[in-house]
């Protein structure tokens, strides 16, 4: 039989993290802060309501952008935080997680060739469903001097006559960096004066410790032209249920629920039923996750810059990524030696894009005992290196 | 509440020094505070929550002990309400909690016996007999599921999540 899988498949890079999995399992008494992903348990009203939708029959495929009664949910939550109303009926696209809705709008907006800006580093999806939208990824190197923020300038230097689009997520995962209100504006006027669209992956935007989020959508000179994108999974620990959303310019929502109607249909139902009460009565479950989050933060930068690990604080998500330079390994030769002296998994930083080359990303959705047992594993193995 | 208060009633184990590093705060201001709540009687004291419904299942544990809830209705005194009255009630040793509720009744008690004949004792001849009692219903527990915020009847859940993703 001659080969089947095309080019662009073989030449696509394996997810890094996945590599590092290969080599996780099978190990015992391993303490992994290499998760990308809630501790909680999705809260129970939000699973009962779910059953009681699954008992009384809910089980049929929904409209292809989703239940209505979710889309104006979201539209009044984006409405509360943002003061920016989108439109139920053709502004908001209910999707199979985030991951679906980034899948959707690369296909949607990207011509062959086309490029997309994304500051690095940045989510293992990114590059990847741009490639294999046609499109071309464009990785802007950030900063750890500046907290791995993208400034202007550097945005502004990526440009090209072919780009389409810049990707932008924050509170970051990997870094946890975050923006204000005036860093956001600054970027989205550089995507005005160039008329390029603006892809804002908010995914972590409930997970923010310092400060107040703000929206994208909330800058003056990105109004209109950014497609917002957020789901469950993290504030909500959802990440099984598998719900996300688009909110963004209806010709734009419009194109994307071509290609989701005819390769998807619609998510699931009993996820979206029970994204219905996240909204509804979820606030004081992520409230609580919000404060242990928090704590857990403070403690890993606090016991991380103590063993020596240079760690800067972040503003969200829940993830740190420390410096690893000073001990003159690869990210990779320090994660895999980590793994397997000590029993720690964490993620090289490479993963997530080559300016992540000095770093590791640590997750701290991890009970607190756990993260210090962690941590002293950590200390002994760096006291050797 | 204090954060600090939150964490401990949550571990009791929790260090003033972690809790520093939790709430970004300095560890003697963490310490002074804790031995200023406990010299205010905000914080009783420290104790450890055991699975009593596990420790019954080993077989060779034979101090299993018989709990009841026990609603009593009382008469209010002139002056002292039902304070009085709760307060001869609630130093038996016997009872390891008092309640005073709103509506059919007046307490509830949680009473703890070594055997079924030894509660039932305790309610016929200590608790019945007091003057102010006018009367008892003794429930017996059967089974605990869900106790102080801490569900009892499953085992450990295991973190079924993927050790390394996205
Ligand atoms: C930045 C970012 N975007 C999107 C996703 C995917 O989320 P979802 O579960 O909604 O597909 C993740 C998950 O790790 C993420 O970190």
């Amino acid at each position: 039989m001659k080969d089947f899988v095309t080019d662009t498949i073989k030449n696509l890079p394996p997810s890094g993290i996945r590599q590092f999995f290969e080599l996780v399992i099978g190990m015992e008494d391993v303490i992994s802060l290499g998760v990308g992903e809630p501790d909680f348990s999705t809260p129970w009203n939000i699973c009962e309501a779910a059953l009681y939708s699954i008992e009384n029959g809910l089980t049929s495929y929904t409209s292809n952008s989703g239940l209505l009664e979710l889309r104006q949910l979201i539209s009044k939550h984006i409405l509360k935080r943002s003061n920016v109303r989108f439109r139920p009926e053709k502004e908001i696209l209910i999707t199979v997680g985030v991951s679906e809705g980034l899948d959707l709008a690369m296909r949607t907006i990207l011509d062959p060739g086309q490029e997309l800006v994304i500051p690095e580093p940045c989510y293992v999806s990114y590059a990847p469903t741009v490639i294999l939208a046609g499109g071309k990824p464009v990785a802007i190197s950030t900063d750890p001097a500046k907290g791995f923020k993208l400034t202007p300038e550097e945005l502004e230097a990526a440009i090209t006559d072919k780009t389409r689009a810049i990707l932008i997520n924050y509170p970051c995962n990997p870094t946890g960096a975050s923006y204000s209100a005036d860093e956001l504006e600054a970027l989205a006027a550089v995507a005005k004066k160039h008329d390029l669209l603006i892809m804002s992956d908010e995914i972590y935007d409930e997970l923010t410790y310092d400060h107040k989020h703000t929206p994208m959508v909330m800058c003056p000179s990105a109004a209109g032209r950014t497609l917002y994108f957020n789901g469950f999974s993290k504030a909500h620990a959802m990440t099984g249920w598998r719900i996300g959303y688009v909110a963004g310019p209806a010709d734009i929502i419009a194109g994307m629920t071509k290609i989701h109607q005819y390769t998807m249909l619609c998510a699931p139902i009993s996820g979206q039923v029970a994204a219905c009460e996240a909204l509804k009565n979820g606030a004081p479950a992520v409230e609580k996750m919000k404060t242990a989050y928090h704590r857990r933060r403070n403690f890993i930068v606090e016991g991380l810059n103590e063993i020596g690990l240079n760690c800067h604080m972040p503003e969200g998500s829940f993830y740190v990524f420390p410096s690893i330079r000073k001990f003159g390994l690869s990210s990779t030769e320090f994660c895999t030696r980590l793994l397997t002296e000590e029993k720690v998994a964490v993620v090289p930083g490479t993963a997530f894009g080559q300016c992540g080359e000095g770093h590791v990303r640590m997750c701290y959705a991890v009970d607190i005992e756990d993260i210090k047992t962690a941590l002293s594993r950590i200390k002994n193995f760096c006291s050797r290196l | 509440m204090d954060p600090i208060l939150e964490i401990l009633e949550h571990n009791a184990k929790a260090c003033p020094e972690d809790i520093a590093k939790m709430l970004g705060k300095d560890p003697q201001e963490v310490r002074d505070t804790i031995k200023k709540y406990e010299a205010d009687n905000i914080i009783l004291k420290y104790k450890t929550i055991l699975n009593k419904e596990a420790i019954h299942d080993y077989a060779s544990d034979s101090n299993a002990e018989v709990r009841a809830l026990i609603e009593v209705k009382i008469i209010p005194q002139r002056d002292r309400g039902f304070d009085s009255v709760a307060e001869r009630i609630y130093n038996f040793p016997e009872v390891t909690s008092c309640y005073l509720l709103s509506g059919g009744y007046d307490l509830l008690l949680v009473v703890e016996g070594a055997t079924l004949a030894s509660v039932a004792n305790f309610v016929a001849q200590k608790l019945s007999p007091l003057e102010n009692v006018r009367g008892t219903s003794t429930h017996f527990l059967l089974k605990k599921y869900k106790e102080d915020g801490d569900i009892l009847t499953a085992g450990k859940q295991s973190d079924t999540r993927l050790q390394v993703s996205p």
